[in-house]
């Protein structure tokens, strides 16, 4: 195993144990922080995998401005008194202790199921296109996404605009 | 597809299935609105993930970068709007857990 293979199981092991943290623990600022982890984590991922301007789109808006919507969102629907804290949290590890083993049961069955049949991954793949540089394909060939972008963009807005109306 | 190829994409697929199940498990145990849009962010990051890594895999990076920010853009749309339906619930209801929440049961 060359040292790029045990650098992308880290970040491969990493991104799943913040996933597992941020459904896991009892306090919600606390996911909306390990979410945000877990965003930046799945962009080093994306970088490394040969696709930079998808990595900057994920650590700006989903580690950035989610994690900024999430924790204005919690910090507006009330806070917790320890006593409902306690509470909250036997109640979470009773349903979600069980979490970590389903992770792991899922992972050693994948792995026996590899070691059994390797080549069950292996696909026929075509040849590569002969462009493929993302600015001329997003302004090019995909084109229309954008009109699409914006009108899910301005329903959104006008959705919000609508759920705050006072009149 | 080459050796290297073949175990990045089988450990890749794996970190993404367990994500998705991470996140699956998170929307089906629980009771809390936010932490139902937490579980559904996390699905949604499987799936980008998975693009990224189809497109790194056949050579065609552009076109999965293409759709990847696409979901983004969409993912954050969902976000938005969901904590605009969450922050109403809270103020009519004082509360987001779901099983308290019957205003909507016919």
């Amino acid at each position: 195993m060359n040292n790029d293979m045990v650098l992308n199981s880290v970040l491969v092991v990493t991104l799943v144990i913040a996933a597992v943290y941020t459904v896991m623990t009892p306090r919600l600022i606390h996911s909306a922080i390990g979410l945000a982890i877990a965003s930046a984590i799945l962009a080093i991922i994306i970088f490394k995998l040969a696709s930079s301007l998808a990595a900057v789109f994920e650590l700006s808006v989903c580690a950035g401005l989610i994690s900024a919507i999430f924790i204005s969102t919690i910090s507006l629907t009330g806070r917790i008194t320890p006593e409902e804290l306690t509470e909250r949290q036997k109640e979470h590890f009773r349903k979600f202790g069980v979490l970590p083993v389903i992770v792991i049961l899922v992972f050693v069955t994948l792995t026996i199921i590899h070691h059994i049949n390797p080549n069950l991954l292996t696909l026929n793949l075509p040849a590569p296109p002969a462009e493929n540089n993302v600015n001329i394909i997003l302004w090019g060939s995909r084109f229309l996404d954008l009109f699409g972008q914006i009108v899910v963009l301005l329903a959104g807005a006008f959705g919000v605009v609508t759920f705050f109306r006072e009149k | 597809m080459t050796g290297d190829m073949s175990q990045m994409f089988w450990m890749y697929s794996v970190g993404i299935f367990l994500l998705f199940i991470a996140g699956l498990y998170c929307v089906l145990a629980t009771f809390n609105l936010i932490r139902a849009v937490i579980g559904i962010e996390l699905m949604i990051k499987a799936v980008t993930l998975f693009i990224i890594l189809a497109g790194y895999i056949t050579g065609r990076t552009g076109l999965a970068q293409t759709f990847a920010i696409t979901l983004i853009v969409i993912e954050v749309v969902i976000m938005v709007v969901a904590m605009g339906v969450i922050i109403n619930v809270y103020k009519h209801n004082k509360t987001l857990d779901v099983r308290t929440i019957r205003n909507m049961k016919g």
